[in-house]
């Protein structure tokens, strides 16, 4: 293998969601040098698929103590140091008629036992809070939940970590590990854009890569105990309540509705998977997320919903049966020394309001190994507000647009109003990250296809718009188009009943019955 | 309340789509009395291209350059298909009339005698049709003799890039140039928008403009190709003038929506069909449809009716949900004016594929109206809902007019089909 295709670092992260992002803001900090190697796209697990709820707490007082209070903590500390990612909504806990008023009556006591404060509300200061709740709400608390941008969160955290020289590779799969005298010599990944292998040697390598964990350290020969679970989702079209509202009962489905800028955000199921390949939400768990939450919102069940989506909860092995909301959230830092390798460890489990308590924890793991004495820094460090990592947040590119734009400036998604220079700030910032600007890493990055038409015209315009820019050729932005719509497909698909089934038709009417791009790779035969 | 306009005729066609406009036409000129009923702002999405059969079977995406064996293919192999209820030249018939139709307007469209034809689109795809607008044309010998050609975008105009078009399509009409102007008056708008541009195309001085910016950039070759705005009415003239300034042949190329191939069908066949007789109402739809003795009694406008049409027969052209002929709600699939019975193609998880572009198509789009061989929607028995009632176009089960590239065929023989039931269920 010529030398240009083996890179070196102190540190070689694998996988480019939160955790991973964390650790390699942590270790840079520290003044370490890391490579984060990503499969696909940042967030393309459970980071990128899940509520962006800035836990309080309260959720886990009455069967995870310890988690509870960890979220307590480093909730507050967000709050402070990563206020630019977190709307500080406040948060409910309401209970309905016939939930279990043992559980209510607990509560308060248990919230206080980990030090979080529950402020009892009357029915009528809550539903003048939140006009939407249910007629049948019996008692209401008010707690200091958030709402948190994950998307933010994690590019902000790899911008710091690249301004202090660490290297972030996206569509970078590791194949495997090459093994000498108990350490991992060289990692083997591959660009799945070119195919092409390459090498990373690296001091210390941290497995971070969410549910992936336990086949990533199988590659070398690790054991890791993972169960997988699943959740799914709903993003609705407007903003439903100004806070986060719980269902005050043991944890279920369909209890959780986090505002985020525009929309809210419904969920979530929990069903234990086996296989890893195909997570996509069903009509099944949609029908009953939308039954289940309507006895705390009602109108939940007339709502237009424009997004659904699943992840992939990696929790900690137990072979215990039940629910697995029962199995703890809390994360594990697996030192490999066990396994016979001295400079492999995997972190995983956890949840997003305690990542940067994990990459604490990990990156004093790698620093004791390589025998560094910093300090960690993210404790007391505000993470820096970032300019390319700003344009997901709901409802933010509008207002701007509203506020200011510069005539020349053209919108390529109407719906949430992303304009050309957003798009043009994104190709460079990509360009930044060794990345390819396609629609699909736009649409990861942006608003673009999140919105009512539900990608139909902003992928057309955004696709015409990067074959101007000579960021796509040949075929490839008809590709991206397809990739883009097949990705926004499977969010759209359980949700189409009513005005989103229309726009479905609207889109497969312009996409096969006017331009016939499902048979383009036929059109030879005439 | 009783005030209200009632008016009376022979036939209501219900639907301003191309299946509606169609029934209208076929109707009135046949001598019937006919009132035409509904909203054509759906029209803007289409691309103006007419097509009778592209592709069949649709799971094997295999295409046809003969449009008519892919005809007996698809009577032979989908029974249930609206098209195996129409009488196979009928299918020619329908089209030929509606085409001469559009042609008296100045609208005048060309085939391939018996054969598809591949159009050029503004993705750089190339969409097998039938019924290709004259202004287009240009472009169809242009990527068959891959003659040198240039494409011209337009500053403003979002979703056509020449270079897409150019980069797309090298492999098929390799060595495509590409340039980007300024279209004149609007230079300074950050967007553009293809009506006012097509309309401003009218005046002649604007055309002027627009050659005396093309002109220079076409030097070298000999086919330029252009969004599709070369005016709304009589487009061919104003192609033609604008030939004659730039100095080689031009061709249009469908853009997406607004597009200004479907809506010149629209503005054409409003301003014609009320010289062939039949009244339209395209400002309101259709919010109920009763039926007492003899007649169907029909209230137009929603809250309280604006006006009322009594008919001795009704054609349904509504469409499917875009048009509003059809709705879903999470359970099942409904026809909302009669609540006529629609088939089901299982339930929602069973209507859309995990892929969108699965090649087999998604299920929900075989939902609609089950009829007899007189085009009329049937009951849970099997029985037509009303002797002279009948359904056409794309509100039909069995078909999916996005995938088999069989919308304005299906629209017009259905509608022919249609009209004719009636013709003899009243003689």
């Amino acid at each position: 293998m010529p030398a240009s295709n083996v890179l070196q670092t102190q540190v070689l992260i694998i996988g480019g969601g939160i955790t991973g992002a964390g650790i390699a803001r942590d270790l840079a900090l520290r003044g370490l040098n890391c490579i984060l190697a990503e499969r696909y796209d940042v967030n393309a697990g459970a980071s990128g698929a899940n509520h962006g709820l800035l836990h309080s707490g309260a959720r886990y007082v009455s069967n995870d103590a310890t988690a509870a209070e960890e979220c307590r903590q480093e909730g507050e500390l967000l709050k402070k140091l990563a206020a630019g990612c977190i709307e500080d909504t406040g948060g409910l806990f309401v209970a309905i008629q016939g939930d279990d008023d043992n559980f209510v009556a607990d509560f308060p006591g248990l919230c206080a036992r980990s030090g979080i404060e529950a402020r009892p509300l009357s029915l009528e200061e809550a539903r003048e809070m939140e006009p939407v709740l249910s007629d049948k709400m019996v008692a209401a608390y008010q707690v200091p939940d958030a709402s948190v941008d994950p998307f933010k969160l994690t590019l902000e955290n790899i911008l710091q970590a690249r301004s202090l020289g660490s290297t972030l590779l996206r569509h970078s799969e590791v194949v495997g590990f090459e093994i000498e005298n108990r350490r991992i010599v060289r990692t083997r990944l591959k660009n799945l854009l070119t195919d092409e292998e390459f090498l990373v040697e690296a001091e210390q390598v941290v497995n971070a890569s969410g549910a992936w964990a336990k086949s990533v350290a199988a590659l070398a020969g690790c054991p890791v105990n993972l169960l997988y679970s699943k959740g799914s989702l709903l993003v609705t079209h407007n903003r439903i309540t100004q806070k986060v509202i719980n269902r005050l009962r043991p944890s279920s489905n369909a209890d959780i509705l986090v505002p985020g800028g525009t929309v809210s955000i419904l969920g979530t199921t929990s069903i234990r998977i086996e296989d890893l390949s195909a997570i996509h939400p069903t009509v099944k768990e949609i029908d009953y997320i939308l039954e289940e939450g309507s006895a705390m919102i009602p109108a939940l069940e007339k709502m237009r919903y424009i997004r659904a989506y699943a992840g992939v909860r990696p929790l900690l092995g137990s072979t215990t049966a039940g629910d697995d909301r029962s199995v703890s959230r809390g994360f594990a830092l697996l030192d490999h020394r066990e396994n016979n390798l001295t400079n492999f460890s995997t972190i995983t489990g956890g949840k997003l309001t305690t990542y940067r308590l994990m990459a604490e924890k990990t990156a004093d793991l790698v620093c004791q190994k390589i025998g560094t004495t910093a300090p960690c820094l993210t404790r007391t460090e505000p993470l820096p507000s970032g300019t390319g990592a700003k344009w997901t947040k709901p409802g933010l590119t509008p207002k701007l647009w509203a506020k200011h734009h510069d005539p020349d400036d053209q919108l390529l998604c109407e719906c949430e109003m992303v304009p050309k220079s957003v798009v043009d700030s994104l190709i460079s910032s990509i360009h930044e990250q060794n990345g390819t600007p396609d629609l699909k890493a736009l649409g990861v990055r942006s608003r673009i296809g999140k919105g009512a038409c539900q990608g139909t015209f902003c992928a057309l315009r955004t696709s015409a718009y990067l074959y101007d820019t000579g960021e796509v050729k040949g075929d490839e932005g008809l590709n991206g188009i397809q990739a883009f719509i097949s990705e926004r497909w499977r969010g759209i698909r359980p949700l189409l009943w009513d005005t989103p089934l229309i726009q479905a038709e609207l889109q497969e009417a312009i996409y096969c019955g006017m331009f016939g791009l499902e048979i383009k790779s036929c059109s030879t035969i005439l | 309340m009783e005030d209200i306009k009632e008016i009376t005729c022979e036939l209501a066609v219900v639907g301003a789509g191309m299946t509606g406009m169609a029934a209208s036409l076929f109707a009135a000129n046949r001598g019937i009395d006919t009132v035409q009923i509904g909203v054509a702002s759906q029209i803007i999405f289409s691309s103006g291209l007419m097509d009778i059969l592209g592709v069949h079977p649709v799971e094997e995406g295999k295409t046809w350059d003969d449009p008519f064996l892919a005809l007996d293919q698809l009577m032979a192999d989908l029974p249930d298909h609206p098209y195996a209820r129409v009488r196979k030249n009928h299918i020619l018939k329908s089209f030929q009339e509606v085409t001469d139709f559009l042609a008296e307007g100045g609208l005048v469209y060309q085939v391939n005698k018996g054969r598809n034809t591949r159009v050029l689109t503004s993705l750089g795809t190339l969409k097998p049709t039938y019924g290709v607008p004259l202004t287009m044309w240009n472009g169809v010998r242009g990527l068959e003799e891959k003659q040198p050609g240039l494409i011209i975008d337009i500053k403003g105009l979002r979703g056509f890039s020449a270079l897409q078009i150019a980069e797309t399509l090298a492999p098929e009409w390799p060595g495509l140039k590409h340039a980007r102007i300024s279209f004149p008056d609007m230079q300074k708008a950050q967007e553009v928008y293809t009506e006012p541009m097509a309309r401003s195309l009218a005046v002649p001085e604007n055309r002027e403009k627009l050659a005396g910016l093309i002109r220079p950039l076409a030097k070298d070759v000999s086919i330029v190709g252009i969004p599709a705005i070369l005016g709304i009415q009589n487009p061919q003239d104003v192609q033609q003038h604008l030939e004659e300034m730039i100095g080689c042949p031009i061709f249009e190329i469908p853009t997406m929506p607004p597009s200004i191939p479907g809506l010149r069908i629209k503005e054409t066949f409003e301003m014609k069909l009320p010289e062939k007789g039949a009244r339209l109402k395209y400002q309101n739809r259709v919010s109920q449809i009763s039926r007492d003795k003899d007649a169907f009694l029909l209230e137009i406008g929603s809250g309280s009716p604006v006006s009322r049409v009594r008919a001795r027969g009704v054609i349904l052209a509504t469409g499917r949900f875009l048009g509003k002929g059809l709705y879903a709600d999470r359970k099942a699939i409904r026809e909302p004016l009669l609540n006529l019975p629609v088939y089901q193609p299982g339930l929602r998880p069973e209507w859309h594929r995990f892929d969108f572009m699965d090649p087999r198509g998604h299920l929900i789009n075989r939902a609609g109206l089950e009829i007899d061989d007189q085009f009329r929607p049937l009951d849970n028995t099997g029985k037509p809902v009303f002797d002279r009632l009948f359904a056409a176009g794309s509100i039909l089960a069995h078909q999916d007019w996005m995938r088999m590239k069989c919308g304005s065929g299906m629209a017009m023989a259905t509608a022919y089909a249609a009209v004719n039931s009636f013709i003899e269920a009243t003689r």
